[in-house]
């Protein structure tokens, strides 16, 4: 067949992920800000700005996994397994504050305290949780005859905790950029502050792992220090530095949307970055897609579908943002 | 923990995990379509009894939904997690029926989940009701999906095995292999009839109550007509579910039936009651009567079908489970066609309302379904061991190289989350229920209508100071 069906693959779910990651990375923000604002009506605009998408964000996550098992089912397998404790902490996570949403507002007044907390220890879990098994990917996975071989804390490493942190910071980044543009008054206020503080932190952790990934991984520095790489790649990281300088101009502004815009652009090329320096392996360090994939019949099966479906789901998806669209008020919102 | 394999813990585990799921899609599925139902009525009828159930329900199926959201989203890890050898074998089938699911289902689901629950004042009543009825659509085409994949972990077909892992052939014969049908058709109508049964049993509680009004009326009146028509339907789909479990999993059969050998020239009796006994291979204590399983099971007086001491010692699935998590749900199955039944005979007599001791009966039977629709699942389940993939692959050979350690880990962290977390959301569900639902001042906008019936924040105050029993009647 003419058709490379694994390098479609590997795009439909690298688009998926990205999809995922800046989706319900805003939405998970919001849970990390929420140390940070102790209003308890000011977190109820927080909340209800993403109550109608947070489900629609997730399903990405479940997509992600779903594509992996049809199209990769080794790398599914082996990286499922060797991520099982982050992953599984992370489920838990995931439970929690998504139970949370609902839960805020039913819940007996004496719990209510409690399902706040849920929705931040939970958003803070997932998120960190997601940052170590990023971390886990880049260092690569020990494998013997197509199934992990590795001990069970294998994961943990300074470089995985590291990555975890750096993705707190750029969630809650998203986050705060995006109740700057769906909310007005004091706690867009507010959010333009935390905002302008966390951009410096957050080139610097950007500026950190940049560094440390090809350090320490030998072939990843080959392939970006390398000519004419150096000059092909050379956009990705002076488009983030661009960006985040613009960023930092348009939070001390009027503008609403556009620190969001940017802040969606900086995680953009963050990822693919990402993918640059892990191409073509889904299972680091040895196993490309190529090697990983489902046989074309399963391949062909599935592609059929995500081609003609996804689209749809995007037309609808973006119908509802639509409906939803403008500021969130205080008091606004079923609940 | 407790000397138990790594196996027998990813067992456990994904046991508990996939059965703490199951209850909320069950509810998930049957509300859906009720508030299609529901809406619909409205629409067209106007009169705002439906209006007033449609929100009533809808703030409980919101609560259920998030709780299945999330307990789904660990099922679709875990085939990774705990199963990595079924996943790397397997996966080339069961991951595109998975991809299918997500992109045909869940998808729709959640796109239209936020202007069902939210948007009644942001669209219009048309496009709000479309919105509803995608949601509905949603759930019914992930069962479709889902079950097709367990249909054909039970029955597989239309595969081969290359390079050891299965390579699919002929993607019509795996989608529609053999148990597809039955199981798409039993398990749909479990989900109804487990709502209709929580939905009748929350109506039954109010007019015990005396909160006796239009509204309560209209929903235990709705839910009875539903298990009046739907329980016949599912005896007759399980009975025949049955048959095709005797052509393609015999020894599951067997182990239901505690049948162990035939008796040359004799049909084969129904076991009533009895505790199998797999040492020593006989049924003990056991109630019969003569042929009855021959006429069931082969539709002659005396046909036989293959006993359970026929299969190889490695190959036979776990019979003392098998035959009661059976007899608990054709148990309660004919329960609900009583209760069908009986409602039916009390509101010809003008007293389905009044009878209190028939108001007892269907409050109690409020959880039946949902205890039937497990332990269907467990008969399922448990029936197709020792294989993953029925004459295929052994669960043994499918489990992940995670030791023991680990396994207990995670257990114990499921087990508390799941507890505490899905233990306080039914009782919120609970609580919710407990509300009643509230007649609504029409012109009102939807948070004054008392959508929610917990004050979230001042504004919405006014339709939630209503006495939580509420026991005023303007029917
Ligand atoms: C008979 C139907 C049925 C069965 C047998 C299962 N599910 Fe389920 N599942 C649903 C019916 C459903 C649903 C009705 O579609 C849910 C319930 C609430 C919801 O949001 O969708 C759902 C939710 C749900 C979600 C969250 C979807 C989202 O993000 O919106 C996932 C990932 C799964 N399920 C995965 C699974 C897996 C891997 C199962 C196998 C062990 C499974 N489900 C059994
Ligand atoms: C939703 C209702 C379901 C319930 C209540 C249920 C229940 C169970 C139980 C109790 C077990 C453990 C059996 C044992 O080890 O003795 C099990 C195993 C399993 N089930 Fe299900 N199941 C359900 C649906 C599904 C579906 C839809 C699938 C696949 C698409 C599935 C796939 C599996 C797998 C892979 C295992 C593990 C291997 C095994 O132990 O056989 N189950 N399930
Ligand atoms: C009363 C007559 C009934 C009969 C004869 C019957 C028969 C069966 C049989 C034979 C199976 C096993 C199928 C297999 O794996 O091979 C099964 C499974 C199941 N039953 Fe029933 N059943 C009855 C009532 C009910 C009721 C009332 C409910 C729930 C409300 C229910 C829910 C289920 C579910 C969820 C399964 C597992 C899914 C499946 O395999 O279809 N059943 N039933």
């Amino acid at each position: 067949m003419g058709i490379d069906l694994p390098l479609l693959w590997a795009i439909i779910i690298g688009v998926g992920l990205m999809m995922y990651v800046v989706m319900d990375g805003f939405d998970l923000g919001i849970g990390i800000l929420f140390p940070f604002v102790a209003d308890r009506a000011d977190r109820d605009t927080m909340v209800n700005s993403v109550a109608p998408v947070w489900d629609g964000n997730e399903t990405w996550l479940v997509f992600g996994g779903a594509a992996m098992l049809a199209a990769f089912p080794i790398a599914y397998s082996v990286i499922l397994s060797a991520l099982y404790l982050p992953l599984i902490l992370m489920l838990v996570g995931l439970i929690w504050r998504g139970v949370a949403f609902e839960f805020r507002f039913k819940a007996d007044e004496g719990h209510k305290g409690l399902w706040d907390k849920a929705f931040a220890c939970g958003s803070y879990t997932a998120t960190f949780c997601q940052g170590v098994s990023l971390g886990a990917f880049i260092d690569g996975f020990k494998v013997e005859g197509g199934a992990y071989a590795g001990g069970l804390l294998d994961w943990l490493s300074p470089f995985s905790v590291f990555t975890g942190i750096a993705l707190l910071l750029a969630y809650a980044l998203l986050g705060a950029t995006w109740l700057v543009m769906k909310t007005e008054g004091d706690l867009q206020r507010k959010m333009r502050k935390i905002s302008l503080r966390f951009v410096p932190i957050l080139l610097v952790a950007i500026f950190i792992v940049s560094l440390w990934t090809p350090f320490s991984h030998p072939p990843i520095a080959q392939r970006w220090f390398s000519f004419p790489n150096l000059v092909f790649f050379a956009p990705v990281p002076i488009l983030v530095v661009l960006a985040t300088w613009a960023l930092s101009k348009t939070l001390s502004s009027e503008s609403h949307a556009l620190p969001f815009v940017l802040t969606l652009m900086i995680l953009f090329l963050g990822y693919s970055g990402l993918a640059i320096s892990m191409w073509p392996n889904i299972v680091p360090p040895g196993i490309s897609i190529w090697e990983a994939a489902s046989p074309p019949q399963s391949l062909g099966f599935a592609l059929v579908g995500a081609l003609f479906i996804i689209p749809f789901i995007m037309a609808y998806t973006a119908w509802s943002y639509y409906v939803f669209r403008g500021k969130v008020r205080a008091g606004e919102g079923y609940h | 923990m407790f000397g138990l394999t790594a196996l027998e813990l990813a067992r456990i585990q994904f046991g508990f995990t996939v059965s703490f799921h199951i209850v909320f899609p069950a509810i998930t599925i049957g509300l859906a379509s009720y508030l299609v139902v529901l809406e619909g009525l409205w629409l067209t009828r106007k009169d705002p009894v439906y209006r007033d159930l449609y929100h009533f329900w809808s703030t409980i199926f919101a609560v259920n939904f998030a709780m299945g959201v999330v307990s789904g989203l660990v099922m679709a890890y875990e085939f990774g997690t705990n199963w990595s050898f079924f996943s790397a074998f397997a996966g080339p089938i069961t991951g595109p029926l998975l991809a299918y699911e997500v992109l045909t289902a869940f998808f729709l689901e959640a796109g239209f989940l936020g202007v069902a629950l939210f948007g009644w004042n942001k669209v219009g009543p048309g496009l709000h009701f479309f919105a509803t009825t995608m949601v509905a659509l949603g759930t019914l085409i992930s069962t479709t999906w889902i079950l097709a994949s367990n249909s054909w972990m039970q029955t597989p077909q239309g595969f081969e095995i290359v390079d050891g892992r299965v390579v699919p052939v002929d993607w019509l014969k795996v989608i529609f292999n053999p148990s597809f049908p039955y199981r798409f058709a039993h398990m749909t109508i479990a989900a109804f009839l487990s709502t209709a049964l929580f939905v009748g049993a929350s109506g039954a509680w109010h007019l015990l109550r005396g909160n006796d009004n239009k509204r309560t009326r209209k929903m235990f009146s709705m839910a009875m007509w539903m298990v009046l028509a739907v329980a016949p339907v599912q005896i007759v789909v399980g009975d025949a579910h049955g048959l095709n479990t005797l052509e393609h999993q015999p020894a599951k059969i067997a182990a239901m039936e505690g049948h162990w050998r035939n008796k040359p020239g004799e049909g084969v009796p129904l076991i009533l009651f009895g505790v199998p006994d797999m040492e020593t291979e006989q049924t003990r204590y056991s109630i019969e009567i003569p042929r009855l399983g021959s006429i069931i099971l082969t539709h002659s007086l005396s046909g036989q079908f293959k006993g359970l001491a026929e299969f190889d010692r490695r190959d036979r699935p776990n019979s003392l489970v098998l035959f009661w998590s059976f007899r608990v749900m054709v148990g309660l199955g004919m329960l609900m066609l009583l209760l069908g039944a009986l409602g039916l005979f009390l509101r010809w007599r003008g007293q389905l309302f009044e009878n209190r001791i028939f108001l007892r009966f269907a409050a109690v039977m409020g959880p039946s379904g949902l205890i039937a629709l497990l332990a269907g699942w467990y008969t399922t389940e448990i029936g197709r061991q020792p294989w993953v993939v029925y004459g295929v692959m052994r669960t043994e050979d499918a489990v992940s190289n995670h030791s023991a350690l680990a396994l207990s880990l995670t257990l114990v962290i499921f087990v508390v989350v799941y507890f505490s977390v899905f233990g306080l959301g039914v009782s919120y569900m609970l609580k919710l229920v407990g509300k009643g639902p509230l007649e609504t001042d029409h012109t009102a906008t939807p948070r004054e209508q008392g959508q929610s019936p917990r004050p979230s924040r001042p504004l919405s105050a006014a339709p939630d100071n209503v006495d939580p029993i509420p026991g005023r009647k303007d029917k």
